[in-house]
């Protein structure tokens, strides 16, 4: 078939989404795409939401991941406000939500993630919230007055970069986790610790091992969350960040295989050969640890757009890359290359207490899984290169600073 | 507006109009030129706008500050040379009229 008449439908229209579309237009696609976003506004870059956006020090301009007139440029026919509602793929059309149904030649599932919510009493109340999408980062932005009582229910990242973003808007920050430390499960506990002290060091309270019964409520407004001991902490917004699904329903609806995230291959395939799919929404291999998992991150996004075009466009597929993450809080920068999957010890090169620091995840023999990076960029991209080229080191030699990063990566 | 070219790897340029105070990395994104990834947006955290900076502009544009985050990140990027810029750290001033940079053969 002449790749002029193919008609490409990309389902969501974030980051993966926007990036997948401008993707095929520079490696050559001359088929039609349809762009379709359930949400009001193009693509845009989600990290700012909880950082620069939040504190006031980015524009909807410079959130865009692309200028709105690239669409039309581009002829990309950008469909916002409108859902996809179901997948015939026998039909080879998808559903809208304004009732229309289009046809694909070449579908791709970009339809992200979602925040999870949380069943508890009160949980409908105003002013308790998520953060996600950029109408989620307005109405926290708004609750966040100088002299607000921000209640961050969830340790994670997201979470603990609203509290820096709060503090800087002259907020009251209190973070509430269940587990033992903050960053339980996306860190290990040295970092843990470290972003523990520096949030409690800039005003933040943080309560650990607190289980959140129900948030309490007065005329329909969140006043405070109640903690199961029986305490209660008085809020005027509570922010809940305990993480997020995969939004794989249409995707399994209409039988593709799923599992924490729509099953693909290298190439961003799914077990429909005519359909991808890609980004937060996926479960995908993981070549360097032979593992399968789900990322959330702009990277992970980047990396299977561009999987997707290649494999449509028939160009070579890129590189596997080591995943790669980072966050932002106060004037500290985090960077994390890899995943600590095996590992037995970790190698710290740097000084943790003056914030400029690495952590090396070892295997028992040696090789370098994954490095967490405080205000060392240097250690990151040199641990970036040593994962991908499976280096085996010894801790001493990671701690040993007199031995440069370019030594360590050669 | 000054018009910058960016050119790939295989000798393709692009010649495209980039408003003041944008960087040049935005420049090639909003344009949708091939060749830079930008995957952090622009942070200075990835290395993946990397890009050649033309001898005859490389006076006025300059190289890195030794011991910067923009030298660091690139000490690792791929296929370096000594007139290697991150495109994101370069911010397009009238002066910059007529830039020329190139793109690596890769990002990663
Ligand atoms: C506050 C915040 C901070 C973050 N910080 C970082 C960071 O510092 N570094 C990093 O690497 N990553 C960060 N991330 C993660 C990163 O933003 C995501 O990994 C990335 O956005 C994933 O892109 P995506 O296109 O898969 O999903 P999304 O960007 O979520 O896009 C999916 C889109 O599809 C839409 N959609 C869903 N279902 C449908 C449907 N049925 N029909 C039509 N449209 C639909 C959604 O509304 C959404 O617009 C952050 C995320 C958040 C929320
Ligand atoms: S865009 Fe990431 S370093 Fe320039």
């Amino acid at each position: 078939m002449n790749q002029d008449s193919r008609h490409i439908v990309i389902a969501g229209a974030g980051h993966a989404g926007g990036s997948a579309a401008a993707m095929l237009r520079q490696m050559g696609w001359q088929g039609a795409i349809t762009l379709i976003g359930d949400e009001p506004i193009p693509p845009y870059q989600r990290p700012p939401l909880s950082k620069a956006w939040l504190q006031g020090e980015a524009t909807a301009e410079s959130l865009a991941l692309r200028p709105a007139t690239f669409y039309p440029e581009a002829t990309i026919a950008l469909r916002l406000a409108t859902r996809v509602t179901g997948i015939d793929r026998t039909a080879k059309t998808v559903a809208l939500s304004n009732g229309e149904s289009l046809s694909y030649d070449v579908l791709i599932l970009a339809l992200g993630a979602r925040a999870r919510r949380l069943p508890l009493p009160g949980a409908d109340l105003d002013g308790v919230l998520e953060l996600r999408s950029a109408a989620d980062a307005d109405r926290l932005k708004a609750a966040l007055q100088p002299g607000a009582r921000l209640a961050v229910i969830g340790g994670g990242y997201i979470g603990l970069e609203a509290a820096a973003s709060a503090r800087a808007l002259g907020a009251e920050a209190i973070i509430i986790e269940r587990e033992s430390r903050v960053l339980a499960r996306v860190a290990c506990p040295i970092l843990s610790d470290f972003f523990h002290n520096f949030h409690r060091g800039q005003g933040v309270a943080i309560e650990v091992d607190a289980q959140v019964a129900a948030l309490d409520g007065a005329n329909g407004r969140v006043t405070g969350v109640r903690l199961g001991d029986g305490r209660s902490i008085p809020c005027d917004a509570a922010l809940v960040g305990v993480g997020a699904i995969a939004n794989d329903e249409l995707a399994a609806e209409a039988g593709l295989a799923c599992g924490n995230g729509i099953v693909v291959d290298l190439a961003a395939r799914t077990s429909d050969p005519a359909i991808f799919a890609i980004g937060d929404c996926t479960s995908r291999p993981l070549p360097l640890y032979e593992r399968t998992g789900r990322l959330e991150s702009v990277p992970n996004a980047l990396e299977q757009a561009k999987q997707a075009a290649a494999s449509i466009c028939g160009k070579p597929q890129p590189a596997p890359e080591v995943p790669w993450f980072w966050s932002d809080q106060y004037d500290l920068r985090l960077q994390i290359a890899g995943m600590p999957f095996d590992t037995t010890e970790i190698a710290v090169r740097g000084d943790v207490d003056a914030g400029k620091f690495a952590l090396f995840h070892l295997t028992e023999d040696g090789t370098v899984q994954a490095v967490e990076a405080v205000n060392a960029s240097t250690e990151f991209m040199g641990g970036r290169r040593i994962i991908q080229r499976r280096k085996r080191l010894t801790r001493a030699r990671i701690a040993d600073m007199s031995v440069s990063m370019q030594e360590l990566a050669a | 507006m000054p018009k910058i070219t960016y050119i790939e790897h295989n000798g393709t340029a692009h010649t495209v109009q980039v408003p003041v105070g944008k960087s040049v990395m935005q420049g090639a994104i909003n344009n949708n030129v091939p060749g830079i990834d930008a995957d952090c947006g622009g942070e200075c955290a990835c290395a993946t706008c990397h890009v050649y900076i033309d001898a005859a502009w490389l006076d006025r544009i300059g190289l890195p500050v030794p011991g910067s985050q923009e030298a660091s990140m690139l000490s690792f990027a791929a296929v370096t040379q000594p007139d290697s810029r991150l495109s994101c750290q370069i911010e397009v001033a009238d002066d910059l009229d007529g830039l020329v940079v190139r793109m690596p053969e890769g990002q990663h």
